[in-house]
Order: structure tokens, then C-alpha cells, then sequence
């Protein structure tokens, strides 16, 4: 973790708190569209990837709607892109099916699904992105309680996400300090990374200890309470409704393709 | 070692995030029970500082490479199990939101994975079974690594049997393991070097801080766990069991008539595939090798969609729907100012788009 990705998470913070027309919608809405959204999106068969072309339209819209600038977004998936296609890299190899063919070209299933791989992790990761940029950790979290998340979790992410910048910003600074009186690589011998993060470790547990107090003096009782503001509205549940219609029929009807022999079609 | 949702299908993404949900419910009512109140802000910083944690290196005594703190252990060994696989689940969840690390679909195996196993595995009966209540001595530090190891492959050995079972890797089990258990078990060792060179600073400075997470752990709950992991695992297996494996795969095991095909005969391949078959995880699931290379020029029928017009057709209207969703995105963003009722209009878009 790079002090560069903190300042990310800040813009993060920033795009959640934005006042658009789809930051205004309930978290809860949202979260189901999202979660629907990979839901479906995952429930293709492995091969398919002209079929998934359409689920391109969610992130898309959303990403417009809730002005999150589209660079931003592209290099976090980026960061993020590592795993799968290391996994998936090997599906090429392990699959030499024939699967397609465009011309004289055979393509085989190991390269369709290596692609479908590739797609279905752009479109989830977008996903989850964009739903917490236009909808912010708070929103979210307040949404997500009344929604069953247990509170005592609810409050766990609340509070880990109010500390991170604080704690965070400790620990870069205790980084810069040692860099600077290093001169060396950022790495640090055993012996004394332990103290390091044993100082880091112990400053946040009295950290914890004061923020404590301070809540006791303004009459916590062990019981956290998350402001409910936001009411389920008919446009909440078009919202919904609307978006599930369509995955459910880009699920249904390979629409690229009917475009795709539509348009072929149209040509001859 | 976080998953992607990429490579989770819903079934396996869904099973597991019921289970994560139920750990969270069953450790939440726990925590909500200790009645320490200043447990609350105190599980909220330390998810926080394993965040910070994670931005100092340390030099790999022996390597040129270098490490830092993966934070599952230490949060057991600072809270105690309950408390600390809340504070995983927490930081694996804003990981996913924030960081892309990890998906929303895998978060309910990435929590399973990094927090179970270090918080109800490793820790209880790994590091406290060896370290007892010493701090510091060679024996703790032993206990350290060792635990970190357990649980890191446990982990390890679960991100490969997830993604197996969802089929969308095409890696063959054995090769997975080979590949993710080496790692796994260096990045073990790191862990459990950090885990023990913090946790013996603290006990020399503040022994007092260590002593939160000593009372009160009795091992019933965590075998009443255990059971209830094991009947969630087994209602998943017998899910999977049931359900057909669809796509090429089962077309080529009826076709070729193969039931068990390999990609290497090494011994740990062999078994492992013996104790997948025996343990039937995903009965009659064939994988290809360069062997069946000449079989496959009989697989086309098994292939419905082997046809030129069609694949093009696909690729054509593939390319056109990308451009234009992206087109509607971005009329969507020039409209803006103007519009208010959003949800209107690009519902009918959507509606639009989908009957063309």
C-alpha cells in the first residue's frame, strides 16, 4: 500500500459525498442493483463474451450519472487487475477447443473464456466501484444495516472507515520520517519494523482509549445509533425494477448478437 | 490472495456468502455480549491500523525481497477471535470497495478464507495450543509463524477449491495448488515474523494491551463453529454435487467418455484427483490435455455454436453494443445539467436498447 493509493481513497470519499440525482437514490436500491448486477452478470456460461456486451450499460450509466470521472476509475481497475488475469491467463493453454470461428481464424474456448474472464472482471469491479462512489461509505453502511447487516458490523465499518485517514496519515508520516533519516531503501530490518509498528500499534490502541472517553462524555451507552434519513421512494424501486428488467433480458436474449445479425443483415 | 469476482460463479460466490454472513451474525452477537464497551472504537482503529500497517516494509532477513504485516493473526492475538474476524471482515470489505481488491461476489470468500481460518483455526488452536501465554520467547515466536502458516494455507488451499468449483479457471486442481502453496507458504513465514516481532515490542512496552483477548475464549463456541462451518460446507458440497456442470466440459466427458483425465501424472496431481474423485466434488468433470489434442477434431457437434455467420455476428454485435452503451453513457453525462427525473430517461434508454 502506496501513500498514492491513500489519496485515492480520499477522492473516493469525495465522489460519495456528491449531491446528483443518483446519489440522492436510496443506498439500498443500489446495493441490490449492484449485487444483482454480478449476479448475473457471473451467471453466464463460461465461453460467452459478446453476450455480456451489454451489461456495459450499467457501469456506464451510473458513471455519468453520478459525475465519477471515467480515468479515475479505469486505473483503480487496472491496480486491481492482477489476479484474475494471472488465473485466467492460463485458460488458453489448459483449453484448446475450436470454439469460433470469424473468416478463417479458429478461436479456441480457452482464449473465448480468458476474454470472458477479462470482461466479467472489468464489468463486476466497475461495478462495485461506481456503487460506492455515487453512494458513499455512509449512505451505504446506514443502508446496508437496514437492510440486516448486523449493527455491531455495521458500526465496526463506520468506525474502521472514520479511522483510516486518521490512522493512515500516522502511519505515512512515520514512513516519510523513517525515509528521510534512512536514506536507504524503504525497507527496514526486522528488529526495527518491530518497534516501528509495536509505536504505530500502540499509538492507535490509545487512540481507540481516547476516542472511547470522548464518546462516554457525550453519553454513549454501547449502543450505536445510525441516522435513518433516507425513505424507500417509487423511484428507488423503479430504479430497480427498471435495471433488473434489462439484465434479465440481456440474461435471456444475446442482444449483441441480434444486433450483430441485424446490422449483418441490413449490410447484404 | 484475494479472489475475483471474475472467477466465481454465483452458485459458489452465494453459498459462501452465507456463510461469511453467518460467521458475521454469530461473531457480532458474541461481541455485542462481551459487554466491553470500549471494544467498539478500539476493533475500528486497529482495522484501521492494519491499513497503516500495511504501507512499512521490512527487510526479509536472508532475502533481498521484502514484507509487511497481512494482519489476521495479529488482530486474533490483540481481540481475541470474535472481535477480530469482525475487524477482517471489515477491512476485506472496504478493501473491496475502495481498492477493487477483491470483488463484492468474492467477498463473501475472501472474508471466509483471510478471517476463519486465522481468527477460529489458526489462532486457537494453532498459536494458543503452542505459545500458552508466553510472550516474546523463541516458543511464541514459533507459535507465530507456524499459526500464520496454518492459516495462510488453509486459505490458500480454499481461494484453489473455490475456484475449481465455480469452473470458470480452467487450471487443473493439482497445478492450482502447486502454484498457490509455495507462495503461500513464504508469505506464511513473513506473516508470522511480523505477527510475532510486533506482538513481543508490545509485550515489552505495554504488556497490559495483550491481555484483552486472554479472557474469556473458551474452546465449546469455537467447536460449535466448527460444526456449523462444516454442515454450511457440506450443504454447499452437495449443492455443487447436484448440480450439473454445464458448458463444454460435460459435453467433452460424455463425448469422449473420459472420466478422469489429467494434465500430469505426479504424485501430488494423482492424489490430489483421487481425493477429488472420492470426495466427488464435481463428479464427471473432465479436463483436456495436449493427449486429447487429436479427440478433438470430433468435438464440433458438442459445440453448438461453431459456426462462422454466428461468431461474427456476435463479435460485430458485441463491438456495436459497446459503442453503444458507451454512447448512451455518454449522452447520459451531456444531458445532465438539464435533466432532472434521470431515472425516467435512462430507463427508457435502457428499454430502448434492449428491444433493438
Amino acid at each position: 500500500m502506496t501513500p498514492g493509493q491513500w489519496i485515492e481513497i480520499g477522492r473516493m470519499d469525495e465522489l460519495g459525498r456528491l449531491d446528483t440525482p443518483l446519489h440522492r437514490r436510496d443506498a439500498r436500491a443500489k446495493a441490490v442493483t449492484t449485487i444483482l448486477f454480478i449476479a448475473f452478470v457471473m451467471s453466464f456460461p463460461r465461453h460467452e463474451v459478446s453476450a455480456l456486451m451489454p451489461f456495459f450499460l450499467y457501469p456506464l450509466a451510473i458513471l455519468s450519472l453520478g459525475r465519477i470521472p471515467p480515468g479515475y476509475l479505469l486505473r483503480k481497475i487496472l491496480i486491481a487487475a492482477p489476479f484474475a488475469v494471472v488465473i485466467g491467463m492460463f485458460n488458453p493453454f489448459l483449453d484448446r477447443e475450436p470454439a469460433a470461428a470469424i473468416g478463417g481464424l479458429v478461436i479456441t474456448g480457452g482464449w473465448l473464456s480468458f476474454a470472458s474472464i477479462l470482461v466479467r472482471f472489468v464489468l463486476t469491479v466497475s461495478a462495485a466501484l461506481v456503487l460506492i462512489a455515487c453512494t458513499g461509505m455512509n449512505r451505504l453502511c446506514a443502508g446496508l444495516e437496514r437492510m440486516g447487516l448486523p449493527r455491531v458490523f455495521a458500526v465496526q465499518l463506520l468506525f474502521l472507515y472514520r479511522y483510516l485517514f486518521v490512522v493512515a496519515a500516522e502511519g505515512s508520516r512515520m514512513r516519510r520520517s523513517m525515509q528521510i533519516r534512512a536514506a536507504g531503501p524503504s525497507a527496514i530490518p526486522l528488529r526495527v519494523y518491530g518497534s516501528a509498528v509495536g509505536h504505530l500499534l500502540l499509538r492507535s490502541m490509545s487512540r481507540a482509549d481516547r476516542v472511547y472517553r470522548a464518546m462516554v462524555s457525550r453519553g454513549f451507552d454501547g449502543e450505536i445509533r445510525v441516522l435513518h434519513e433516507s425513505r424507500l421512494r417509487w423511484a428507488d424501486a423503479a430504479f430497480v425494477i427498471g435495471w433488473t428488467v434489462f439484465f434479465a433480458a440481456a440474461r435471456t436474449w444475446n442482444l449483441a448478437d441480434l444486433l450483430g445479425r441485424l446490422f449483418m443483415g441490413g449490410l447484404s | 490472495m484475494h479472489m475475483a469476482d471474475a472467477l466465481i460463479s454465483p452458485a459458489v460466490g452465494g453459498t459462501m456468502w452465507a456463510a461469511s454472513a453467518g460467521l458475521i451474525a454469530y461473531c457480532a452477537r458474541k461481541v455485542r455480549l462481551t459487554l466491553r464497551d470500549n471494544l467498539v472504537p478500539m476493533m475500528g482503529v486497529l482495522g484501521a491500523f492494519i491499513f497503516a500497517a500495511q504501507m512499512i516494509n521490512f527487510t526479509i532477513p536472508g532475502t533481498g525481497s521484502s514484507g509487511h504485516l497481512g494482519g489476521g493473526l495479529i488482530l486474533a492475538i490483540l481481540l481475541g477471535p470474535y472481535a477480530a474476524f469482525l475487524v477482517i471482515a471489515s477491512v476485506l470489505t472496504v478493501q473491496a470497495f475502495f481498492f477493487a481488491d477483491g470483488g463484492l461476489l468474492a467477498l463473501g470468500c475472501n472474508i471466509f478464507n483471510l478471517g476463519f481460518y486465522p481468527s477460529f483455526i489458526a489462532y486457537p488452536f494453532v498459536y494458543r495450543a503452542i505459545a500458552k501465554v508466553q510472550r516474546g520467547t523463541p516458543r511464541a515466536w514459533a507459535a507465530a509463524i507456524i499459526a500464520a502458516v496454518v492459516g495462510l494455507q488453509l486459505g490458500a488451499f480454499s481461494v484453489v477449491l473455490e475456484t475449481r468449483a465455480s469452473g470458470i479457471s480452467e487450471l487443473p486442481l493439482g497445478a492450482f495448488v502447486l502454484l498457490m502453496s509455495p507462495i503461500h507458504l513464504a508469505i506464511g513465514v513473513v506473516e508470522g515474523l511480523a505477527t510475532a516481532v510486533v506482538v513481543s515490542f508490545v509485550a515489552r512496552a505495554r504488556p497490559e494491551a495483550l491481555s484483552a483477548a486472554e479472557t474469556g475464549m473458551g474452546l465449546r463456541p469455537v467447536l460449535i463453529g466448527l460444526l456449523v462451518a462444516a454442515a454450511v460446507t457440506g450443504g454447499a458440497v452437495s449443492w455443487f454435487a447436484s448440480a450439473h456442470p454445464d458448458g463444454l466440459e460435460w459435453s467433452i466427458a460424455k463425448v469422449t467418455g473420459t472420466e478422469e483425465v489429467s494434465g500430469s501424472e505426479s504424485g501430488l496431481h494423482k492424489e490430489l484427483s483421487s481425493v477429488q474423485e472420492k470426495t466427488a466434488f464435481l463428479p464427471d468433470y473432465g479436463f483436456k490435455s495436449g493427449a486429447e489434442a487429436a479427440e478433438s477434431e470430433e468435438q464440433p457437434a458438442s459445440w453448438p455454436a461453431v459456426s462462422a455467420g454466428t461468431s461474427v455476428s456476435g463479435l460485430v454485435g458485441g463491438a456495436i453494443t459497446l459503442m453503444l452503451a458507451c454512447a448512451v453513457g455518454l449522452m447520459l453525462k451531456l444531458g445532465r445539467a438539464t435533466r432532472d427525473r434521470h431515472d425516467h430517461t435512462s430507463q427508457s434508454v435502457i428499454m430502448g436498447s434492449g428491444e433493438s
